[in-house]
């Protein structure tokens, strides 16, 4: 019953359109409560052009999911389109003549003009040819506080980093912890990050990861930074959880006074049913400079023999960035829509702010997009040692990753 | 079987029922207090964690929040069962580990039998039919044991496209009978040195073949190493995820790949009580097959235990 | 001894090559093969993909066969575009034995190594001997130490990392019985989160052992215990000197399976700490696996599998060959 169901459903939607239906499986590791309500609507979307999206949700995150999305390519039995982040992941695929280009459908809808900010289309294009639709912008600079904690421990809000850092004795007198911050080594590369390009500037921050400039790295503003990472580590001392969320938990519980993470942690606030502004504060750029890096997700479309399917490919690549797809995707999502020409009045106060940053053109690009994955994973581990090991020194960590970035490719 | 009870012996019976130490004579003995003393707190600390397993799939998520994870629940709710069954999400298949039972059971069984048929066959052929080079094979099939999974990978998805077999049913069962070989062949190589030599001579002198031996002597003698054989290989390959997920598509997905989600769920809140019922869902196959097959075990070494 | 009366070798040997056939293709292609692959592209600066190699006897300054340097299956099929002179030498080793990630991991592994095989012997040997001593309630008891078998690494990891958890596992019910200066908190300390993670790796791993061991007591000799009994040997020197060295092929088995375990322990450190506290839980097989695919260094992910491969060859060979090879079973 159930085929003939579909089956009729079909048919009745392939004489509604004039293109023919096709199956595309589709592979991602969105998996949590927002994320999948999120890519329920680009199936939505795709459904009702009468193809069919098939789910290939890999939970994990992208180190379970990205092994088994490169094996599947290899390996001769490509998915008909697969997520990746920004940046550099799916370089060598493309290289490869593995990934479709879709640089005609870019053109036909120029996707140039209405991408916003323009890198997000520049790391999707290689020698001129686009093989990937950005879909989503997540920015790292945030710090986001418990006005409960501060409540207890009697201080004000802090309104910006210095004010946190001062703020942090009166927290542990209440046996509050000042810092959240997870065990995962991403986590820890991702607050120097933050500190580095709030606390320094973007400029230092192209100069380091952009350039791989070792000597800058090495250099006093640099240490400037790690000083501020010194001190992050003593508020952190206490922190012993391992998953970002649970790091996040704290701050909602009012266990801990702030946490420096992504705007993706927007979500969990909302899942405890906490207000912006009133029950926490965030502070993008750590309240410092207000930039906000333009990391995020993008999806590939591997080639595939089959006619249909290659046309279909091409109907959910245009469709990811209809203005209203964007929308719905991407407040699900809780990320910052690819375009800026389109209207997302339901945002709240933090995603706003977002907004306006963006608007502002205030944009770095993510280290993702910079760097290869071989070198942030060894960023991602000097720092996850960093932070862990308080017997590092500041000057020893520093020398080391001014080797890592003169050595980046 | 039939030639095992045969071959059985009256005396040979005798370990089932006979004494291994010195007869116990008094119920409380100082040496029936140690053993069951010790044994009782080893039960502990094993079955602790399945107690606190239990525990709080059927506590609900606030109640996990403030107790500790030795605590009663004080509502008992069967929810995070349900949910974890039916309808947790995986992406948009949003039908909990039930999508991938079936899919579990149909890599399950090819890949035991045929991984334990090859293996078995093996051992034989090493243990009582020794043939030029056969060491050397061995040998490279043992140091194979110890090659972590994850740098195959890469070899297994060439060898398999190679083959044609990349994204089937086949390729998996394959992957599984390849990888559990090493250590299940060692199992049957020695057990079956240990079978008496004479039996074997005997069934020569009746001018038995390779295969007449194999299935008329040896088979009804292994059933303890059967049965460790498919506890290594049963729990191996329905815990297996990695290999379930590479070198097959998502219609093939065991149900381990829903486990995986359920607990791996990176970004969201942690549902613990649902990751504990997941947990104990897809661990009812194996422990099953134990309670099972723990009978079996004892029966089996009764019948093996004949010894020259 | 077995079967030495060789009255028509030419006919058994087949029947037995035949039967052999699988593990010699397995031996041959699978681990022979695709450790060759791997030692071969770690000389490479591969990172998502392998690089394919052009001029092998460029590369290695020897002449190579035919059927290998054509494009066969042991390359991938990347248009020549990209691929150049990928071969980087020694490069990937010594990036290797420079990372502070990699000397904590093996050292990790030295620990966890020595441990879990010492007390997976001691605890599964005494505990067969207890289950041996005809007592009551052996199935429950043994179901009971096995079961935890039957649940994956994943599982035991996040299990144990629960109740190790200083916030709601002992730590806080001990204190919770007054005791307020107890601290177990293993997972979340770099010195001791070894010892965190061989806990639960023993419990997940013991009961089979125990399992094998009692096979292998089960099939000692009947007279053989009443022999020591009626000369007043006591228990303890009959398990010692008698009983223990006729188990030895059971101990082989039990070794192998406990020393692959080791190597490749992977998931249940996932699982229980990712690695953390910093990188004071790494292993060998998560540098491996961490460097092939989150890093997309394929070439230092193939040194690192291929050192993994050299010392187990050092170790292993010798001793399986003297072990399985060589002479006749004993």
């Amino acid at each position: 019953m159930k085929h003939i169901g579909t089956l009729l459903g079909a048919t009745a939607l392939c004489a509604a359109s004039s293109l023919s239906a096709a199956e595309l499986e589709v592979t991602h590791w969105w998996t949590s409560g927002g994320e999948a309500a999120a890519v329920a609507e680009f199936a939505k979307a795709f459904n009702a052009t009468g193809n069919k999206w098939v789910d290939g949700a890999i939970a994990g995150g992208g180190g379970t999911a990205r092994p088994i999305m490169i094996s599947r390519i290899t390996g001769g039995d490509p998915m008909a389109a697969t997520q990746f982040n920004h940046g550099r992941q799916a370089e060598e695929l493309v290289e490869a003549g593995l990934m479709r280009d879709l640089t005609d459908i870019a053109n036909a809808e120029g996707w140039a003009d209405i991408v916003h900010p323009s890198s997000l289309l520049d790391s999707c294009t290689l020698d001129g040819h686009i093989y990937c639709v950005p879909v989503n912008i997540h920015s790292w600079q945030w710090l986001w506080l418990s006005n409960k904690a501060f409540a207890d421990a009697g201080v004000a809000v802090p309104t910006s980093w210095d004010e946190f850092v001062a703020a942090a004795p009166a927290l542990e007198a209440k046996g509050i912890i000042p810092l959240a911050m997870g065990q995962q080594s991403w986590q820890s590369s991702g607050a120097f990050n933050v500190l580095m390009v709030s606390l320094a500037g973007a400029d230092l921050f192209l100069k380091v990861y952009g350039d791989h400039d070792a000597d800058v790295a090495a250099g006093a503003e640099v240490a400037r930074v790690f000083a501020a990472a010194d001190d992050a580590r003593k508020m952190a001392a206490n922190s012993s959880v391992q998953d970002w969320n649970q790091a996040t938990n704290l701050v909602i519980t009012g266990k801990a006074g702030g946490q420096i993470m992504g705007d993706w942690a927007q979500g969990e606030f909302q899942v405890a049913g906490q207000v912006a502004g009133t029950d926490y504060t965030c502070l993008p750029g750590l309240g410092v400079n207000e930039i906000i890096s333009t990391g995020g997700d993008a999806f590939y479309f591997p080639v595939l023999a089959d006619e249909e399917q290659t046309a279909a490919q091409g109907e959910l690549a245009s469709l990811m960035l209809k203005p209203e797809v964007q929308v719905n995707f991407n407040l699900k999502k809780g990320s910052l829509p690819v375009r800026g020409d389109i209207d997302l009045s339901a945002a709240n106060d933090c995603m706003k702010k977002g907004l306006e940053i963006l608007a502002a053109g205030n944009v770095i690009p993510d280290p993702n997009q910079l760097m290869s994955p071989d070198s942030l994973g060894q960023i991602n581990d000097l720092f996850v040692e960093f932070f862990n090991d308080a017997s590092i020194t500041a000057a020893d960590a520093q020398a080391r990753f001014a080797e890592i970035v003169g050595n980046a490719d | 079987m039939i030639s095992a009870t045969a071959a059985a012996s009256p005396a040979t019976r005798a370990p089932l029922e006979g004494p291994r130490g010195p007869k116990p004579r008094t119920r409380f003995s100082r040496r029936n207090i140690f053993i069951y003393g010790t044994l009782g707190l080893v039960a502990l600390y094993y079955a602790l964690p399945l107690y606190v397993m239990i525990v709080t799939s059927l506590k609900g998520m606030p109640e996990i929040r403030l107790g500790n994870v030795f605590a009663p629940p004080v509502e008992i709710t069967f929810e995070p069962w349900v949910k974890a069954w039916s309808t947790a999400c995986t992406g948009l298949n949003c039908d909990g580990l039930s999508r991938g039972f079936w899919n579990s059971v149909r890599i399950l069984i090819p890949s035991v039998v045929l991984s334990i048929a090859i293996a078995s066959v093996n051992g034989y052929a090493l243990a009582n039919w020794r043939f030029r080079g056969a060491d050397l094979f061995f040998t490279i099939l043992i140091v194979g044991a110890f090659i972590p999974y994850q740098v195959m990978i890469y070899p297994i998805v060439i060898i398999l496209r190679e083959m044609g077999l990349y994204g089937s049913l086949t390729g998996l069962v394959l992957v599984h009978s390849v990888f559990g070989m090493p250590i299940l062949t060692l199992l049957f190589r020695n057990y079956f040195t240990s079978i008496p030599e004479e039996l074997f001579k005997a069934a020569r002198v009746d001018g038995a073949g390779f295969w007449g031996i194999y299935f008329r002597i040896m088979l009804p003698m292994s059933l303890p190493i059967f049965v460790v054989a498919m506890i290594l290989q049963v729990t191996g390959i329905w815990n297996d995820f990695l290999f379930g997920v590479i070198y097959t598509k998502p219609d093939l997905y065991p149900m381990t790949v829903q486990l995986n989600n359920i607990v791996n769920s990176v970004q969201g809140v942690k549902e613990y009580n649902v990751n504990m019922a997941a947990t104990l869902l897809t661990g009812l196959v194996p422990l099953a097959i134990y309670f099972v097959s723990g009978k079996l075990f004892v029966r089996g070494i009764a019948a093996g235990a004949v010894k020259g | 001894m077995a079967a030495n009366a060789r009255p028509i070798r030419l006919l058994r040997n087949l029947n037995a090559k035949i039967a052999a056939v699988p593990m010699i293709l397995t031996a041959l292609v699978v681990f022979v093969g695709g450790s060759m692959w791997t030692v071969i592209y770690s000389f490479t600066g591969s990172k998502l993909l392998p690089k394919k190699l052009l001029k092998w006897d460029e590369l290695f300054a020897i002449p190579v066969p035919e059927w290998i340097a054509k494009d066969g299956a042991l390359n991938f099929d990347i248009p020549v575009g990209i691929v150049s002179r990928s071969f980087v030498g020694l490069d990937q080793y010594e990036r290797l034995w420079a990372s502070n990630r990699w000397i904590i991991s093996i050292e990790n592994l030295a620990i966890y190594g020595a441990c879990s095989l010492v007390l997976s012997f001691v605890i599964g040997f005494v505990l067969a001997a207890l289950l041996d001593q005809k007592i009551r309630f052996e199935n429950t008891f043994r179901t009971i130490i096995l079961y935890p078998f039957a649940l994956s690494f994943i599982v035991t990891g996040l299990v144990w990392q629960w109740i190790l958890n200083p916030e709601f596992g002992i730590q806080s019910i001990v204190r919770g019985m007054g005791f307020v200066g107890f601290t177990f908190d293993p997972l979340y300390n770099q010195d001791i989160v070894i010892y965190g993670i061989l806990i639960a790796g023993l419990w997940q791993g013991t009961g089979l052992i125990m399992c094998l061991m009692l096979a292998g007591l089960r099939g000692i000799d009947e007279d053989i215990w009443k022999a020591a009994r009626v000369d007043g040997i006591p228990m303890w020197k009959t398990y010692l000197f008698i009983v223990i060295p006729m188990m030895r092929p059971v101990f082989i088995t039990t070794l192998v399976i406990i020393a692959s375990g080791i190597v490749r322990v992977y998931d249940l450190v996932v699982a229980q700490t990712s690695g953390g506290p910093g990188i004071s839980s790494e292993v060998p097989a998560k540098y491996v696996y961490d460097y092939m695919f989150q890093n997309q260094n394929l070439g230092q992910g193939f040194a690192a599998s291929t050192m993994m491969l050299l010392a187990v060859a050092v170790v292993i060979i010798p001793w399986a060959y003297l072990e399985f090879g060589g002479r006749k079973r004993g």
